[in-house]
């Protein structure tokens, strides 16, 4: 099922197969080059294929962009430990849906990119880690691993390749932290949501103690396109350190909001105007958060000559995050904005390290007071100051994810902050009495 | 304790997925899926899964407490959760949260004097580009106004 | 050393071994790192982010609790950078925390208020509403204040860790995250309080101490725990001639962290209400208070009278009483009274197992063993309950070295969950072949220590002795023993058969029970409860006690006793360990033992025979005669403990008199009893009223 329009400016690799009838079946899976990679990757030897990975200049496309095939590459696959597959698919980032895109229409694409991972590093067992909220989706996953195993493409010697994996789903029951890899295994393992002391990392002690690959849901389907086609073929998709196309969540004020796959290095500005249909009422942009609501935000001025990629957008000081775009016309109240992306990190600060559970807990008070009326001059100030205090310094990059929009709004948008002063009412159409819980 | 077939079938083949000796991991799922099946977690669930899993009672209790989607008591016949996160707001996700408020007069996690309907304000829940969005129970419904969210709870007070 | 690391910290060229953390590094060479979470010997947190320090070549600041070092690396402890971190984490940590410092327990001495003293901002720029929640008890001992707690975890990790017990966890997300007790709203636990003093703020309070005093207006008393034999070194606070606090203030003993409800609490039997403070004597058949001087004239004027007219005397001694003042009673009993009739009531066969082991050097473990040795063997003790120090060593050794356990015992015991083996056995024919099941297994061990209680005794123990030598390592021994002092009275003794240093006597004379079973002219009971189910058959019955016991009720004169607290001296733990007792208080109208005896002697004119009843004097006399005790003075002196070395020569082995199968019989105390004792400390009896009320 697909929720808006595809775009032809999209350079569909990993949606290939949307719209097409019975999409998540394994009978069009099969019929669309379905398994082949997997019997490809079955002849090569496990570093040819982390090789390919490589070349693909796949970066993990959870966030944080760390190189799949060097990731890959740091399990001690000789160890004789039993090791897994954790394929993330928790996404909780505000902004970001796309995970939830690639498995409702494509569940044996991830699948076969999880089983090509365990070939990589010798695994046979994988576990996809499912946010709560999402049940619907792990049907749909239990029907796909269900067909697969009848069909021969799990369990014993899969495709008489000799190979044997394992798959499961496990659910989550709502914890954003889940998301962060260390804090997923240990929910996994059936404890409260708290990150792991690294190193070590999940690659050598990952879910059960045992050495782990742990890679979000998109990350693991672009690979049998990878595999199929080459990793230089996918890298030319992409720009020089980014490989491919990236699952993109356009949301917020624009005509045609939606998930559309562009190729990395999208210009941000076309993105906008012409795949997302530009600004909703014939307005103006004002600010774009790239990659889901942990992104330092771009005024408008900034989105101009920027492209959807890690470079670009680092060069920026923002980051391309998980691909969640949010657009935010002229009449958004960025104090309110700013109030409403603290008061969720707040919510789901995992209570661990004391300067995200009590600076995450400071700046909701401070900022939410404030879009009421009550701030003071000093506040501007105090809400930088509070927030650069949890940079860099908390035990997760959760911390950081908190600190980064809220620095970013106060310092590019001081003068909305000015606004609010003195018991002014907020002067945005959008912003009436916002409702905290 | 005693559950539905279904569900024992669904405890033991989870219990059948994690490997020897680590079958604490189950934990989270086994009290989701109970929690769809009795309304909560009761006390007795927690002693009763805390016996199954072979671990104590508070190490059941520390988990279960993180979680947001797990509940003590129970919610209404039909939960329904409104997102109000960032790109849901920007399309007027808190006015729908407002208007269900009104339209019910119950609060946050606060249940219909029936018990049918429960709301809460939640956070993101993967349907920004489809925003603003809610959920009841673990159905989606997507690009909700007003006008539809009065046909969605007005739907719900004779649904089976 | 080739294997040392190289690196700096604050400009200081500084040596580890690798794996040292850099915060001990630092440590070590003087430099204080501040930390909440961080605490030596529980697992890593990084939670309190106190500990960040600058490291040369990291883009971040880094804790330093869990950063090994490494060779060539730079750390930097006093940067701006680093000043501004440690300032806004306590400003953090203040937001949600109530400053209530001027009735808060820990006001004082709480590590909050000293990090916010010395690195923190001067002033809060926080303005908006705290989180409540209100104050909980979680047991008769441990209080919950939710909005004081940091959230460092050390008290989840002492309890889970530390003790095995893991009766606290932690519940709710974020910032309305908080300690749970494990069962729903109360704890049932070791109501140990480790969780209480490890706490750094006053978030976990005492029930006991709550609002007594303020920590600066106490005294602090290094001294020895009174219960069981295990020898905790415990700190009492005292205020106005009063104890307030038990604790474990300076971790410097050989329990070094540990302590349990015992040591930390049950000091309180001292001012029950039941506590004899006068002299009794019968007046027209009935016990009446009387003055000191009365009293000691009707004892001496009776012993002398018994002397002259050549009759008999019986002496039963204590658990308790410290070394000094067994050897100066036994001195009394064997060379002013005349009598081979003294003994106590032996709690293990420890005669037995010395027997067994003489001729050989260094067979008996210290405490410091159960934690350092490779293998250790447990025979019939629940160790958690009746040893909780040794339990407690013997679980740090698990986790530290990955010892291996081996637990024989006839119940369940909480060493079963890391034991490499548990067996269910509990008659030494049960043992013997458990062990032999076990042998190639122990075979393959470096080392062992074999702990076993009053099940072994007489000549099972020669036969384990006989077993565990033939495995061919390294053995020691530990013979399970239940009282402070208990190691003492035989080791000073207190036998029939044995006099101090375990040298035979000439002739043997009667046992605890032939004594009370015989029509003695004077039976003499110092600290003990022997006729507790039994009526008196001396002509004469003269008791040295805390409290109107079933023996003492019976006497004819009751003198009345001062407790380990309220005197100076030594005491012999289970593993044969000598530490010194200092008095904290002294209360009015009761004696210590060794004066009282000291004033018996006077008053019979007998003083220069027995020489000076003054502690000190006493245990340099010990020093040198007593085989054994010739431990270093000034260790000893200085609060330390040394062990003593009984097992050099050959002990008469004694055979079993008739209708007498055991000879030692072990009350088998859990944690929250202590004998005739624990009857008297209200801490004690309400936990215990509190479990059967639910
Ligand atoms: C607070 C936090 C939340 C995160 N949430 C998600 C998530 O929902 N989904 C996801 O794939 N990665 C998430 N990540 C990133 C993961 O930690 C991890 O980097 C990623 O799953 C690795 O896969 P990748 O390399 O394929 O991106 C999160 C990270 C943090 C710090
Ligand atoms: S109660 Fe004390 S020791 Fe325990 S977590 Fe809280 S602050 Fe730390
Ligand atoms: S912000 Fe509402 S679904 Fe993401």
């Amino acid at each position: 099922m697909l929720y808006n329009e595809p775009s032809p400016l999209e350079t569909r690799v990993l949606s290939r197969r949307f719209g097409l009838p019975d999409s998540a079946s394994l009978g069009t899976y099969l019929a669309t080059e379905g398994y082949q990679a997997f019997l490809k990757a079955a002849r090569m030897k496990p570093d040819e294929i982390i090789e390919e990975v490589k070349a693909s200049n796949l970066r993990g496309r959870g966030g944080a962009g760390f190189p799949a095939g060097m990731k890959w590459s740091f399990v001690p696959r000789s160890s004789p430990k039993p090791k897994y597959i954790v394929v993330n698919a928790d996404e909780s980032e505000p902004g970001t849906c796309k995970d939830r895109v690639l498995i409702e229409n494509d569940p044996h694409q991830l699948i076969e990119g999880v089983l090509i991972a365990g070939l990589a590093v010798d695994a046979h067992a994988g576990y996809i880690y499912v946010r709560g909220e999402y049940r619907y989706l792990i049907e749909i996953l239990e029907k796909a691993i269900a067909e697969a195993y009848a069909g021969g493409r799990l369990g014993k010697n899969i495709q008489g390749t000799g190979f044997d994996f394992d798959l499961y789903t496990h659910t989550g029951a709502g914890a954003y932290e889940c998301g962060e890899e260390s804090a997923l295994l240990e929910s996994l393992e059936g404890k409260r949501g708290i990150p792991r002391i690294r190193p070590p990392f999940p690659a050598v002690v990952g879910a059960f103690q045992r050495p782990t690959v742990l890679n979000n849901v998109e990350t693991y389907c672009a690979v049998p396109a990878i595999i199929l086609r080459g990793g230089a073929a996918f890298a030319a998709l992409g720009v020089p350190r980014a490989g491919g196309t990236k699952m993109t969540c356009l949301t917020g004020n624009l005509n045609k909001p939606g998930v559309y796959e562009l190729r990395m290095g999208f210009p941000v500005m076309k993105m906008i105007e012409e795949v997302g249909g530009g600004i909703r009422g014939g307005r103006k942009l004002k600010a774009m958060i790239p990659g889901g609501s942990s992104c330092p935000v771009l005024t408008a001025a900034e989105c101009e000559g920027a492209t959807m990629d890690y470079d670009s957008m680092s060069a920026r000081k923002t980051m391309l995050g998980s691909g969640g775009v949010i657009v935010m016309d002229d009449q958004t109240c960025m104090v309110k904005a700013a109030a409403r992306i603290i008061r969720f990190y707040a919510h789901e600060s995992c209570g661990w390290c004391i300067p995200c559970r009590e600076g995450a807990t400071w700046l909701r008070k401070i900022l939410v007071r404030f879009h009421a009326g009550g701030g003071t001059r000093a506040d501007i100030g105090l809400i930088g100051d509070i927030a650069r205090n949890m940079l860099g310094r908390t035990f997760c990059p959760l911390g950081d994810a908190a600190a980064m929009p809220t620095i970013s709004i106060v310092e590019k948008f001081q003068e909305e902050f000015e606004d609010h002063l003195d018991g002014r009412p907020c002067p945005y159409e959008h912003a009436e009495h916002m409702v905290m819980a | 304790m005693t559950f539905s077939p279904q569900l024992e079938a669904r405890f033991s083949k989870l219990l059948n997925s994690y490997p020897p000796g680590r079958q604490r991991a189950a934990l989270i799922p086994m009290l989701m899926y109970a929690q769809d099946e009795i309304g909560s977690v009761t006390d007795e669930l927690v002693d009763e899964v805390a016996g199954r899993l072979g671990i104590t009672a508070l190490q059941v209790h520390e988990a279960l407490s993180y979680y947001s989607m797990l509940h003590r008591k129970p919610m209404g016949k039909y939960h329904v959760q409104i997102c109000t996160n960032i790109s849901c707001l920007l399309n007027d996700g808190d006015k729908l949260w407002e208007h269900a408020c009104k339209k019910l007069g119950i609060g946050h996690k606060e249940t219909t004097a029936d018990g049918r309907i429960s709301i809460e304000e939640v956070e993101c829940i993967g349907a920004c580009s489809w925003a603003p969005a809610i959920q009841v129970n673990y159905d989606f419904h997507h690009f909700v106004t007003p006008e539809r969210l009065d046909e969605i709870l007005d739907g719900l007070k004779d649904k089976p | 050393m080739a294997d040392l690391l190289k690196f700096t910290i604050d400009g200081k060229q500084l040596h580890a071994k690798p794996g040292t953390l850099v915060i001990e590094a630092a440590r070590t060479a003087g430099i204080e790192i501040p930390a909440f979470c961080y605490y030596p010997g529980l697992t890593l947190q990084a939670a309190c982010r106190m500990c960040l320090v600058e490291v040369e070549k990291m883009p971040k600041l880094m804790t330093a609790c869990t950063l090994p070092v490494s060779e060539g690396m730079v750390v930097r402890t006093d940067t701006p950078q680093v000043h501004s971190a440690r300032k806004y984490m306590l400003e953090f940590l203040l937001t949600n925390h109530p400053l209530d410092c001027p009735v808060c327990d820990k006001g004082g001495e709480c590590e909050l208020q000293d990090m916010t003293f010395r690195y923190g901002a001067g002033e809060s720029r926080f303005t908006d509403e705290k989180v409540h929640t209100p104050e909980k008890q979680f047991s008769p001992v441990v209080f919950y204040d939710a909005p004081r707690c940091i959230l460092c975890y050390r008290c989840v990790r002492i309890c889970n860790e530390g003790l095995g017990v893991g009766a606290l966890g932690v519940i709710n997300r974020g910032v309305v995250s908080e300690i749970a007790p494990n069962k729903g709203d109360h704890l049932e636990c070791d109501e140990c309080g480790a969780c209480i003093d490890i706490c750094p703020v006053g978030a976990l309070t005492s029930g006991i101490y709550r609002y007594q005093t303020r920590p600066w207006e106490m005294n602090h008393v290094g001294t020895i725990c009174t219960h069981c034999s295990d020898g905790c070194r415990t700190t009492l606070g005292t205020r106005n001639g009063r104890i307030v606090r038990g604790n474990n203030r300076d971790s410097s003993g050989i329990n070094g962290e540990f302590l349990c409800i015992k040591g930390r609490y049950a000091f309180d039997f001292y001012d029950h209400p039941e506590r004899l403070l006068a002299p009794l004597a019968r007046v027209d058949g009935k016990l009446t208070e009387v003055s000191w001087a009365r009293a000691l004239e009707t004892v001496a004027g009776k012993f002398q009278q018994t002397l002259a007219g050549g009759g008999s005397f019986g002496v039963v001694g204590s658990n308790h009483t410290t070394n000094e003042e067994d050897y100066y009673l036994q001195k009394f009993a064997r060379q002013v009274l005349r009598t081979d009739h003294i003994d106590h009531h032996r709690t293990g066969d420890l005669a037995t197992l010395l027997d067994a082991l003489s001729g050989q050097a260094d067979k008996l473990a210290t405490v410091a063993d159960l934690d350092q040795r490779k293998a250790i063997l447990i025979l019939g003790a629940d160790l958690a309950l009746e040893h909780p120090l040794l339990s407690f060593q013997v679980r740090a050794n698990y986790r530290h070295h990955a010892a291996r356990i081996y637990a024989l015992t006839p119940r369940p015991v909480r060493e079963d969950k890391y034991a490499v083996k548990s067996l269910r056995a509990g008659r030494p024919e049960e043992y013997f072949a458990a062990l032999e099941s076990l042998r190639d297994a122990l075979r393959s061990e470096p080392e062992m220590v074999a702990v076993f209680d009053d099940s072994v005794q007489g000549e099972d123990i020669g036969k384990l002795v006989e077993f565990a030598e033939s495995l061919g390592i390294p053995v020691k021994y530990i013979c399970l023993l239940d009282y402070s002092n208990s190691r003492g009275a035989l080791d000073m003794g207190l036998a029939p058969e044995l006099l101090p240093g375990y040298a035979p006597a000439a002739r043997p004379g009667m046992r605890l029970r032939e004594m009370l079973e015989a029509e003695l002219d004077v039976l003499w009971v110092v600290g003990s409860n022997p006729l507790k189910a039994a009526g008196r058959k001396a002509g004469f019955l003269v008791v040295q006690d805390m409290f109107p016991t079933e023996t003492a009720s019976q006497a004819d004169v009751v003198l009345p006793a001062a407790p380990a607290y309220e005197k100076d001296g030594t005491v012999t733990n289970v593993t044969g360990e000598v530490q010194r007792l200092k008095r904290a208080i002294e209360v009015m109208g009761a004696k210590p033992d060794l004066e009282i005896m000291g004033f018996l002697a006077r008053e019979m004119g007998v003083a220069a025979v027995l020489g000076p009843w003054v502690p000190d004097a006493v245990f340099e006399e010990i020093r040198a005669r007593v085989r054994g005790y010739g431990v270093p003075a000034a260790v000893i002196a200085a609060g330390g403990a040394a062990q003593t070395t009984p097992v050099n020569g050959r002990i008469p082995a004694e055979i079993p008199r008739a209708g007498e199968a055991r000879r030692a019989h072990s009350a088998h105390n859990g944690l929250f009893a202590s004998g005739t004792l624990g009857r008297y400390s209200r801490v004690l009896t309400s936990v215990l009223e509190g479990r059967l009320g639910r």
